[in-house]
């Protein structure tokens, strides 16, 4: 896509490993944002409340304090979207960050290009106003929020409230993750947060009915493990 | 008082209902049928009810079924399965027994047991034939059988008394009393005499005659009102019950304790059992208890085995036992009996009478008389001992008794005690009148009473007075007595020397039983203090086998489970090679959780006592014991002393076991944290330098000015090389959790869909140039999986698809459900597996080709036969008949839990 490039955005990454850094500061500088570095969750909190970043990207792995604890004390006062890096052995605090408030998250060995993708579509996230396009489209879907009308192909297709809401919660977020944790305690009440059987029959039902090939899907993402993500434009 | 508070039932009541109901849910249930004499038609009745069940399609079993030759009877066998008999040939003959284990074995749901109260050959495993039903009623299995009202314990001497038949085969009135349900199988005696003159009733040949007397129609009327007031007392306890339950009560009462008090008399047996048949009228708990009194010490050998016959009776009745030692028998007894809250005491009735009746009142007036809170019962006919009887040892075994010669030298003690004080009177005779020298002698008595014991102060007192008679009294040097005063003076003299005596020995002999009663508490102590020092199973067992060698001059041994169940010695110990230990009596009483051979009602032929060690989480070994004098075991005290050392001996190895399972927990713990730890190390301090390799080749192009192809390429390996390393320590890592067998799996009920479809996400990029076809139905239920782990384990599969086919080939997966599995496939119609390799395929750094141009190391199956084997399922490999290869997982389907789908 060709989007007008907006003003530089400000990232602030926390992350112990210098060399890591490094190779952040040129892919996030070659995107055109200004880059503030921090080695310790400490201060990493004092970069994050003194420059008012448009994005932090956090190691959980910091040897000063618990990542899900920093996620915690930034979303007590901040909006600003997260990204976690972490490596595979730390799957419980990965979803434990995201449900902590986190946005999304990167395993580490990662590249540049998946990196710089989830930095476009959380900053796009936070330029969008929220709720301000009544119709949202994603591959051949139309979804109409005012009028909680769903069309495939121009043709409506029937949703059950339940699955309409479990839409409208992923378009609310879309492109981020939403862990098992968040959907069902929006969709279903915080009494179901462990039926994740709920979740995950009704998300296969939504593929049913949204994806041109449910096993296959392009939209609806699943993340093994985590959660689900729309993906609006893949 | 609120009216719902005197309705409820008795807390203990409602436990001990709860109790009772889950002992019988598991028991098998027992049904007697039950009459008044032979020839009722119990064993019919028997047949019809098991053929009655059968037809309702239970597995029915004859275990034994005396028909005695008559073929109505025979004829209701017909189609009933009758396990053939055990042969045991006994003292020439051969018998035919009931076969127990054969029955164990058969296992069916009811069991047919004739003549409950049948005595079996000596050598089988129980002298009873009732013991042999307890044990198939412990194994589950319902029991059909038959009594006669006679053969009931505490009818056995009334019924006695009727028919002038003593009979020998008895049975505890608990089997009656706890059988789940009683059939009375009744017959007028007119009728039954009747069936006798037309042969129907089957008589024993060898004892016609007596046989004949007991069919009297006199005998037949009283046993029939016996069998018939026994069953009415059953039906009016099941009532009671019935109202128990049901909470239609009106006062509580304190449930009654009952003690009756044994002596060596001859009705010893007749007096426990009055005091069982009214220990069961009154529904009481019952103590038997012998008091050990100095001058009951001195019964003969054979009077004491009587008492402990007694004893043993009582408790085969149900009594708890206890002997008591005290100077008097009264006030020991209500001693004990206000100790534990005894209401009511049964005595016997004593047949003194004339002088020896005013001389020494019987137990039960000087019970009554002491006795105000306790209520005393008299049973008729009781003897009482005969002090006559002939002085021997105590009957406890207190430590050496003085032998004979030392007996000798305690008389000739006795006798110069009085020449001294003879002689040292005669000095003093100048200075003392007459009466201050009878104290002198008394002093002498005193003292041999003492030291020496009764015998020899009785010895002393006499010779005293003859002494003082014959130097001191005028005229004196003679016997004659001028003064008649001076006989009162020697008669008042002899008896205090006497009385003298008759204390200080009694004060010996308490001082005796405390010491022995001190010896016992030490011992138990210091075992108690060594068991609890020993941390090694061998050494609880060396401990346990020193005292209980000591303390019961018997040889002992301790046999350990195994990992099986199966008790065996843990080292075989010096001298213990001759112990006749029999290895399958040891293995029962481990199984049974009971005591079993010498002295005991299983197997008591046994040279050795064999007792389970019952610790509180489980029965932990069996002790057994060769005792050197068997009475030395088997006295109350005794066998409640070795109850408790066993029970010490089992806490102690079952605290061991527990250190040991501790300790095994905490080195698991630490070597499990350690493994993680490093794995967790490792997996960081592999991956970030990986993270920046990616990171810096593929930021190479963005840092400066434009990179020249070449260069651009060469990040672009360094990125794809850092990728596989990358790919390859995680499967390493991955493995190496997956073997230590340890993996946590996070199972969650989700659609096979849905993981493939992830798997095929992650995998978009290698499988590009490949047709991947998915076929799933529709209506494939959801399956318990680790999502992470199961999505790896298609990640593999695709992968190798993906690798070793051509580009363009077609890749495929399908699902089923068959039965209790989902079976899933991938397919592939590429060159297909290296034929006779498929197996070899899942084993660790295995692959296909050994030296080819693929990367990889081949630990990609491995982890996926350990994710599938992991879930329980499992994980296979075949070439397709139309070639290609095909990769077969089952897993099983479980019960998905309910989704509740909207309208």
């Amino acid at each position: 896509m060709d989007e007008p490039r907006p003003p530089a955005a400000s990232v602030v990454v926390i992350e112990d490993e210098p060399q890591i850094r490094r190779f952040l500061r040129t892919a996030l500088e070659a995107e055109g944002c200004v880059m503030a570095e921090a080695d310790t969750a400490a201060r990493g909190l004092v970069e994050a409340g003194t420059r008012k970043p448009d994005l932090i990207i956090l190691d959980l792995g910091l040897p000063d304090r618990d990542g899900v604890e920093v996620v915690r004390d930034l979303r007590a006062w901040s909006t600003v979207p997260i990204l976690i890096l972490s490596a595979r052995v730390d799957e419980s605090d990965k979803v434990a960050a995201l449900d902590a408030g986190a946005d999304d998250y990167l395993t580490k060995p990662f590249g540049v290009a998946e990196l710089l993708a989830r930095v476009r579509a959380l900053l796009r996230r936070r330029r969008a106003a929220p709720g301000d396009e009544p119709v949202v489209r994603f591959g051949d879907v139309a979804v109409d929020l005012s009028r909680r009308q769903v069309t495939r192909h121009g043709e409506e297709q029937h949703l059950t409230p339940i699955e309409f809401r479990l839409l409208a919660l992923l378009i609310a977020n879309a492109d981020r993750v939403l862990t098992h944790r968040q959907l069902l305690r929006e969709v279903w009440g915080p009494s179901h947060a462990e039926d994740t059987h709920y979740l995950r029959v009704y998300m296969t039902n939504l593929r049913r009915k949204l994806e041109s090939d449910p096993t296959l899907p392009r939209h609806l993402r699943t993340e093994t493990g985590v959660g689900y993500r729309l993906v609006l434009e893949p | 008082m609120n009216a719902d508070l005197d309705n409820r039932p008795n807390p203990d009541e409602l436990l001990e209902k709860v109790q009772r109901e889950e002992a019988q849910a598991a028991r098998g249930k027992l049904k007697l049928f039950f009459g008044a004499c032979p020839g009722v038609g119990k064993t019919y009745a028997m047949l019809v009810a098991a053929r009655t069940a059968l037809d309702q399609g239970v597995d029915v079993v004859v275990g034994v079924a005396e028909t005695h030759g008559r073929a109505e009877t025979a004829r209701l066998l017909e189609g009933l399965e009758v396990l053939p008999r055990r042969t045991v040939a006994y003292q020439g003959r051969e018998l035919q027994e009931f076969d127990l284990d054969a029955a164990l074995a058969r296992k069916p749901a009811l069991i047919l047991v004739d003549e409950l109260a049948h005595s079996n050959v000596a050598g089988s495993r129980h002298p009873k034939r009732w013991q042999d039903v307890e044990e198939l009623l412990d194994a589950g299995i319902d029991v059909y059988t038959t009594v006669n009202v006679q053969h009931l314990e505490s009818l056995n001497d009334i019924v006695g008394g009727i028919t002038g038949i003593q009979v020998r085969e008895t049975l505890p009135d608990r089997l009656f009393e706890q059988a789940d349900e009683v059939a009375l199988v009744d017959l007028p005696p007119d009728d039954l005499l009747q069936r006798m003159k037309e042969g129907k009733v089957y008589l024993a040949h060898q004892a016609e005659r007596a046989i004949r007397n007991f069919f009297r129609k006199g005998n037949l009327i009283a046993l029939r009102e016996l069998a018939l007031r026994r069953t009415a007392d059953r039906v009016d306890v099941q009532m009671r019950e019935y109202r128990a339950d049901q909470a239609i009560r009106e006062v509580w009462q304190a449930k009654e304790r009952l003690l009756v008090c044994v002596g060596p008399g001859a009705g010893g047996d007749r007096l426990v059992r009055a005091a069982a048949r009214l220990a069961a009228s009154l529904h009481a708990d019952w103590i038997a208890a012998y008091v050990e009194t100095p001058r009951l010490q001195r019964l003969s050998e054979a009077n004491r085995d009587k008492i402990l016959k007694t004893l043993a009776l009582a408790r085969e009745l149900g009594a708890e036992t206890a002997t008591l030692s005290g100077p008097e028998g009264a006030p020991t007894l209500l001693a004990y009996a206000r100790a534990r809250n005894v209401s009511k005491l049964v005595v016997g009735k004593s047949l003194r009478t004339g002088v020896s009746r005013l001389l020494r009142a019987p137990l039960s007036d000087r019970l009554s008389a002491l006795a105000d809170d306790v209520d005393v019962y008299v049973v008729a006919h009781e003897e009482e001992a005969r002090p006559t009887d002939k002085p021997v040892s105590m009957p406890l075994d207190l430590g050496p008794e003085p032998a004979s010669k030392r007996r000798w030298a305690s008389y000739a003690w006795a006798a110069g005690v009085c020449v001294a004080t003879t002689v040292l009177a005669r000095l003093v005779l100048p200075w003392f009148d007459l009466a201050n020298l009878i104290m002198l002698y008394l002093v002498g008595v005193a003292w041999v009473a003492a030291q020496h014991g009764r015998g020899p102060a009785v010895l002393a007192s006499v010779l005293s007075v003859l002494a003082f008679n014959f130097f001191f009294v005028p005229p004196v040097l003679s016997f004659t007595v001028a003064d008649t005063r001076h006989l009162l003076t020697f008669v008042i003299m002899l008896a205090v020397g006497l009385t003298i005596s008759t204390l200080a020995a009694n004060l010996r002999y308490q001082a005796r039983i405390a010491s022995y009663r001190e010896r016992r508490a030490r011992a138990l102590n210091d075992l108690g203090r060594e068991l609890a020092g020993a941390l090694l199973v061998e050494q609880i067992v060396e401990t346990a086998r020193n005292h209980l060698e000591g303390l019961f001059q018997s040889k002992a041994c301790i046999l350990l489970p195994d990992a099986h169940e199966k008790v065996h010695s843990p080292t075989p110990l010096p001298g213990h090679k001759d112990l006749p230990l029999d290895p399958a009596i040891a293995q029962w009483v481990y199984d049974h959780q009971q005591p079993a051979g010498m002295g005991t009602q299983s197997l008591a032929g046994a040279p050795m006592h064999y007792l389970p060690l019952k610790a509180p989480m489980r029965t932990r070994g069996v002790l057994a014991l060769q005792p050197s004098q068997k009475r030395l075991l088997f006295l109350p005290e005794q066998t409640r002393l070795l109850e408790t050392l066993a029970a010490q001996i089992a806490l102690a190895l079952e605290r061991v076991h527990y250190v040991e399972v501790a300790q095994d927990a905490l080195v698991r713990m630490e070597s499990e944290r350690l493994r993680n730890s490093l794995l967790a190390a490792l997996s960081h301090d592999l991956r970030t330098p990986l993270t920046v390799l990616v990171g810096l080749a593929d930021s190479l192009p963005l840092a400066g000015p434009p990179l020249p192809t070449a260069q651009a390429e060469i990040a672009q390996a360094i990125r794809a090389e850092a990728l596989r390393t990358s790919t390859l320590v995680s499967n390493l890592l991955e493995m190496a959790r997956l073997q230590q067998g340890e993996v946590r799996l996070k199972r969650e009920w989700l659609p096979l869909e849905e993981v493939i479809g992830a798997a095929l996400q992650d995998l978009a990029g290698p499988l590009a140039r490949h047709a991947v076809r998915v076929d799933l139905p529709a209506d494939l239920p959801l399956l318990e999986l680790d999502a992470t782990l199961m999505e790896r384990v298609f990640c593999n599969l695709l992968e190798n698809a993906a690798k070793y086919t051509p580009p363009g080939s077609q890749i495929e997966v399908t699902a089923r459900q068959e039965g209790e599995t989902a079976v899933i496939s991938v397919s592939d119609n590429g060159p297909g597996l290296p034929p006779g390799r498929e197996e070899a395929l899942f084993e660790k750094f295995t692959r296909g080709q050994e030296e080819s141009a693929v990367a990889g190391v081949g630990l990609g199956l491995a982890i996926v036969r350990a994710i599938v084997q992991a879930h329980k399922g499992t994980a296979r490999a075949e070439n397709r008949p139309e070639g290609g290869a095909r990769f077969i997982i089952t897993l099983p389907a479980g019960e998905p839990p309910e989704v509740q789908q909207e309208a």
